[in-house]
């Protein structure tokens, strides 16, 4: 039972990371993912001390991230990659002052075992709205990306999408650190996007390419963890990254 | 009489402090082609962007109409690093039928296997074309280009102004167009605006376009030759 409900959780967060992953590439902002992730680690260890949700740890810490960076940019105007990088090396630091040793592995690269039917019907639920509303912003974000001038007087309200945009990348940050862990989100993201870009003609086929392709890589990375007993978060990003690999053969 | 479709009052737009367009009034009749004609950094680009509401402004500007579709300058569309986005997916944002898609696509010189291909791929001139076509296929009823043929050769720019010429006689269209090229001006305007932060000179090209308005207007004696059949 553990194990389907580790499969239909996997492949529903691999599935949306990957779906919005293509949009994050397209903006040029998949590496975004990983400070973010690194950013849950604090949340993701209280969840571990106190033994509640990991996402709803993390998520919070994602969002007082984003926060953080916001408002130093605001008052420093530092450059945005400088201030990340302070803010989440201290969420990492942080982390390390109160995280039991034995706890470390699981918040670092995600655990898997433990898996209620609550939790895997809440992750299908959020991730098929991550879905859902990427869907919707997707093909506007891409006529701001191509020039935003266009997209405001084609009516799209440039402020608000990038608002929808960001929480869903915080949501996905959030789900996808229960199985990859705080260190690997990114790739989450980067890799089945990178391998549906050499495959795909179209928006249509990169978009849902991204989506197959993050979704197979962790089912392949869960079943290999049934398997072998190697944590499923290493496992599904060498999974994804074999996928980028055979797609440089039939690059288009 | 043909009615106003845009009336700018005591417009004024700053730039972190400094005064980029002074004061300027003037107004667009349907049917009209206005060009708006100045040197480089005279704020041509921030009137077209201010007039689509894009920038704050002092002042009114008033629109009779909503159907407005704007051409960036191509060097501010971004072609390169972009999601394998299709030409066919391009036209989708408009929410229009294919037939009418492939209409307009016809009427620009273009034929249906460009909706394949992608974005990024299609040369300055095809893209130019490509673009005027999805500016028009939502039947707007006024147009605002900036620079529709910055980087294409002579040749092209000529197809280019001969196409919007033509839309602008089969459509009732109205036109604002930013331009550096006087021999448009002289071919195509009904109205030109001069500007350089402010208006410099306003009216139809063979009564306000002089010798003394263009040194006016770019600083420098500017070699003039005044086309006759317009």
């Amino acid at each position: 039972m553990q194990f389907i409900l580790a499969l239909i959780m996997g492949a529903f967060i691999g599935g949306a990371a990957g779906y919005l992953g293509s949009l994050m590439l397209s903006k040029r902002m998949v590496l975004v993912a990983g400070p973010l992730g690194h950013l849950t680690l604090p949340g993701i260890a209280l969840a571990l001390i106190y033994d509640f949700d990991v996402s709803l740890g993390a998520f919070p810490f994602v969002i007082l991230g984003i926060i953080l960076i916001w408002l130093f940019e605001i008052k420093t105007k530092l450059p945005m990659e400088a201030l990340t990088a302070i803010v989440f090396a201290s969420g990492v630091a942080i982390t390390f002052l109160f995280l039991p040793e034995e706890k470390t592995v699981s918040a670092l690269i995600g655990d898997i075992s433990q898996i209620s039917l609550t939790t895997t019907t809440m992750t299908v639920v959020l991730s098929l709205m991550i879905f859902f509303v990427t869907k919707r912003i997707f093909s506007k974000m891409v006529l701001v990306s191509i020039s935003e001038d266009l997209a405001k007087v084609e009516g799209i309200n440039v402020k608000k999408y990038n608002f929808i945009y960001l929480a869903c990348i915080a949501l996905t940050v959030a789900l996808g650190a229960r199985i990859v862990g705080g260190l690997m989100t990114a790739a989450l993201v980067a890799i089945p996007a990178c391998t549906s870009r050499n495959l795909s003609k179209n928006l249509f086929q990169y978009s849902y390419g991204g989506m197959i392709v993050g979704s197979l890589a962790c089912i392949l990375g869960i079943i290999g963890f049934k398997f072998t007993g190697i944590p499923a978060g290493p496992l599904i990003i060498i999974a994804s990254t074999l996928f980028f690999l055979v797609s440089l053969i039939f690059k288009r | 009489m043909p009615k106003v479709i845009l009336k700018v009052k005591n417009l004024n737009v700053e730039f972190d402090g400094e005064e980029v367009i002074k004061n300027l009034t003037f107004e667009v009749k349907e049917g009209e082609v206005l060009m708006i004609l100045g040197p480089n950094a005279a704020g041509k680009t921030t009137l077209l962007r201010t007039l689509l509401g894009l920038l704050p402004y002092r002042g009114e500007i008033h629109w009779s109409k909503k159907d407005i579709s704007y051409l960036p300058p191509q060097e501010l569309f971004q072609r390169k690093d972009l999601p394998p986005l299709s030409i066919e997916e391009f036209f989708k944002f408009k929410g229009v039928s294919k037939e009418k898609i492939l209409k307009t696509l016809k009427s620009v010189g273009l034929n249906s296997s460009l909706l394949k291909r992608r974005f990024g791929t299609l040369s300055t001139g095809q893209f130019q074309r490509m673009i005027i076509a999805w500016a028009l296929v939502d039947d707007p009823s006024v147009l605002l280009f900036d620079e529709p043929t910055s980087g294409i050769d002579v040749g092209g720019q000529e197809t280019i102004y001969s196409l919007l010429h033509k839309f602008w006689e089969e459509r009732n269209l109205t036109i604002l167009l930013v331009t550096h090229d006087l021999n448009v001006v002289w071919e195509h305007a009904n109205n030109v605006l001069c500007l350089n932060k402010k208006k410099l000179c306003y009216g139809m090209p063979r009564e306000v376009i002089t010798p003394k308005s263009l040194e006016k207007l770019y600083g420098t004696g500017i070699k003039f030759y005044k086309h006759k059949h317009r």
